[in-house]
């Protein structure tokens, strides 16, 4: 299950980042690593992006990133 | 006593530059939208002297702006750094205090917004903090001076403290030891440890060896020993250590994303009540922006143009040749009051609004309600907010697109900014809707608005042909990964939000336009009152451009007026009348004059729309295309974005001219 298959609301914890490079390095600074907890809290109007409670602050992310976070309930 | 150099580090949004203003007494912008903290700013406090370090999540830099602050932290000297943190969000704010901390210079981490934490009653132990870390770890209100105060004791104690050292997983912790003993006869200033594991990671490589000048020994075992961490260890490792740090300093009473925030968002993001809330918004704005313009236009004109009387009497007086007092008084003195007076007044009071929405954290809901059809042509979300910026000023805009971290996507905002108008051409619009296209009545101010709304609506379908053109042709690519934060609500500072958006931007802007205006006011008088035969020079170009100009459904005239109104837009109807009137110099006329006037020189409605177009699509202004220049540093990229609107006008004025024929309108 990865991060786009979660609905506004949902509860889940990140177990593997597949995304690389640069998207990695960013996902990691705002604290995405393995075990953390992850919130769905909102849908942008257009359905994408996604808005995520991360440790603490709202992030949002768009669906083709949310795709490489895989998480589990 | 030497002054000593503070490096303010810390996220974006954390109120760093609050706290800088607070310190230094400098009237420095806040708030990560308009790319302000993009040098190191710097200011003086007793002795110590600050500098304002761009916003970053991690020393790991991916950015310019984040570049720049890694650079000064680790190659820069300061002899502390001032790590300021959210409290309502200690933990993820460590992760960058303790790579700071980790390269070994003395850190005082300040858990600044402590009124905020305390509001959404967030309990925190500073004292456990403060052990943990191993560092002075202090609580601040950027806001208040007594703060600012204890800031400057801890600096003033000069403690020695170095601070907690991250753990790593032992392959990390055996490579570092077996490199330690080949850095020991490198003098540095930086941490032995924090150099060793850059030049593990290989991130850093060559900024170390430089720094330290390593021989070709070091580079050699570093080459053999590399490759055997990855970066993931090491952040993992970090977080790791940021989580055990806040266990049971930190305490949420209460749901971190608050129950206020998330309504508000409810209604703000929803998906009903977004887009009429934005549209709602950007019209309140411009109303705002235009109501309240007259009225200090007016009068700062009347001002200029006494003391235009009063210049020329001057310059007689101390016996100027007459004609040089008509050129540098007419031409160069009366272009120059044009643009101040008309362009000002809106911009003073656009960029406030607009800083206003930035600081009360509207701004990133807007670009998170818009990121989708900006992905749909492969760009960025955030292009809508520079797009925002460009219907006060394209120039802001353009500088504004320093937000977008890929740099294609970067291109993509600068180059089609200015396919929506800027507040210099509003006026101008506004004229051909109200003049030709709007008869008189109850209904003319509705029908005016709603035509006014068209305008902008097909301004921004234009932007997004015009990105998604570039991105299929010139500027190919995918969309790059995308992360927004969607900061809490805050009560914007008005006072501070006013004098900051003066100083800043508009200020900034109108110089680079004065600059401008002057010589091409010259060039304007000279063309006007240079007589070849009985034409003066003006109506000779205009001549030859004639048929060009009614090909595009417009005239020669009009054509040079644009190409005049290269430095200001605002000029551009004021040119008209004067080359109509075969006048010397600028002049403004009422409604029913002007119509007269246009009528008799044989525009039609479908002159009025063709200019309509045309002054959407042609040239961004001299202001703007030097900002091109500046951000892009590319003469190409320059060319392209004058060429690009100007190609969209040409075709489009020529189609409805063509197409209004053949209906035989």
């Amino acid at each position: 299950m990865n991060l786009s298959d979660i609905n506004v609301g949902e509860k889940v914890t990140v177990c593997e980042l597949k995304a690389s490079d640069s998207m990695r390095r960013r996902l990691l600074d705002i604290g995405l690593v393995e075990n953390t907890p992850v919130e769905c809290v909102g849908r942008s109007p257009l359905g994408d992006p996604s808005a995520f409670l991360i440790r603490g602050a709202v992030i949002a992310l768009r669906s083709e990133d949310c795709k490489n976070i895989l998480v589990k309930r | 006593m030497g002054d000593k150099v503070i490096a303010l580090a810390g996220n974006p949004n954390v109120g760093k530059s609050t706290l800088f203003n607070a310190l230094t007494g400098m009237k420095q912008h806040t708030g990560n939208w308009a790319g302000k903290t993009v040098s190191n700013a710097t200011g003086r406090h007793k002795n110590y002297i600050f500098v304002d370090i761009p916003g970053t999540y991690s020393l790991m830099a991916h950015s310019a702006e984040e570049e720049v602050a890694r650079d000064f932290i680790c190659f820069g000297k300061p002899d502390a750094v001032v790590a300021v943190c959210d409290s309502t969000c200690i933990e993820r704010n460590l992760n960058l205090v303790l790579q700071i901390i980790e390269t070994g210079r003395k850190v005082i981490v300040c858990l600044n917004l402590a009124d905020e934490a305390k509001r959404k009653h967030i309990d925190i132990d500073v004292g456990k903090i403060q052990k943990r870390l191993g560092v002075p770890v202090i609580q601040t209100v950027a806001r208040d001076r007594k703060s600012i105060e204890k800031i400057i004791s801890v600096l003033d104690e000069n403690n020695a403290e170095k601070g907690i050292q991250i753990e790593y997983p032992k392959v990390i912790e055996d490579a570092v030891q077996e490199l330690l003993p080949h850095l020991e006869k490198y003098k540095t200033d930086i941490s032995k440890r924090w150099i060793a594991l850059r030049l593990l990671d290989g991130s850093l490589t060559d900024k170390i060896y430089e720094y330290i000048s390593a021989d070709d020994s070091l580079k050699e075992t570093v080459r053999s020993m590399q490759n055997v961490i990855n970066e993931h260890m090491i952040v993992s490792s970090i977080v790791r250590t940021a989580e055990h740090i806040c266990d049971g300093a930190v305490v949420y009473n209460e749901h971190k994303y608050s129950p206020r925030d998330k309504k508000t968002d409810k209604i703000l993001t929803g998906k009903f009540l977004a887009y009429p809330i934005m549209l709602a918004m950007l019209a309140l704005i411009f109303w705002i922006t235009m109501e309240g313009a007259n009225y200090p236009s007016a009068l700062l004109s009347e001002g200029l143009f006494f003391l235009q009387d009063k210049i020329y009497a001057f310059l007689t007086w101390i016996k100027l040749p007459t004609l040089l007092c008509d050129a540098l008084v007419f031409g160069v003195y009366r272009v120059l009051a044009w643009v101040v007076s008309v362009m000002l007044p809106p911009m003073a009071i656009f960029f406030p609004l607009f800083t206003l929405l930035e600081d009360a954290g509207y701004l990133p809901r807007v670009a998170y309600n818009l990121d989708k059809p900006f992905k749909c042509c492969n760009a960025c979300g955030k292009q809508s907010l520079t797009m925002c910026m460009g219907f006060g000023c394209n120039a802001v805009g353009i500088m504004g697109c320093r937000i977008i971290d890929s740099p294609r996507e970067r291109l993509l905002a600068i180059l089609t900014n200015s396919f929506v108008p800027c507040n210099g051409r509003f006026p101008m619009i506004i004229t051909m809707i109200t003049v030709f296209l709007v008869g008189g009545g109850i209904f003319s101010s509705v029908l005016s608005a709603l035509i006014m709304t068209l305008v902008i609506l097909l301004s921004v379908v234009m932007t997004f042909t015009a990105t998604k053109l570039l991105s299929k042709t010139l500027l190919k690519g995918v969309p790059s990964s995308f992360t927004l934060e969607l900061p809490p609500y805050r009560k914007p500072q008005i006072c501070k939000v006013i004098v900051r958006s003066l100083f800043d931007r508009t200020v900034f802007v109108l110089g680079r336009a004065v600059a401008v205006a002057a010589p091409a006011g010259l060039v304007i008088w000279v063309l006007a009152n240079v007589m070849i035969g009985d034409m003066s020079l003006l109506s000779h170009i205009s001549a030859f451009l004639d048929p060009l100009g009614r090909l595009m459904g417009l005239d020669g005239v009009i054509l040079i007026a644009f190409i005049l109104g290269f430095p200001a837009n605002e000029i551009v109807v004021p040119i008209m009348i004067m080359a109509y009137t075969a006048g010397g110099s600028l002049t403004e006329l009422g409604a029913d004059a002007l119509k007269t006037l246009f009528i008799s020189n044989g525009w039609t409605p479908v002159t009025a729309i063709c200019v309509l177009l045309f002054s959407l699509m042609h040239w961004p202004c001299s202001t703007s295309l030097i900002t091109v220049k500046k951000e892009t540093g590319s003469i190409k990229w320059t060319l392209i974005a004058a060429l690009l609107p100007t190609a969209f006008g040409v075709i489009s004025c020529i189609l409805v001219n063509l197409i209004s024929k053949a209906f035989g309108a």
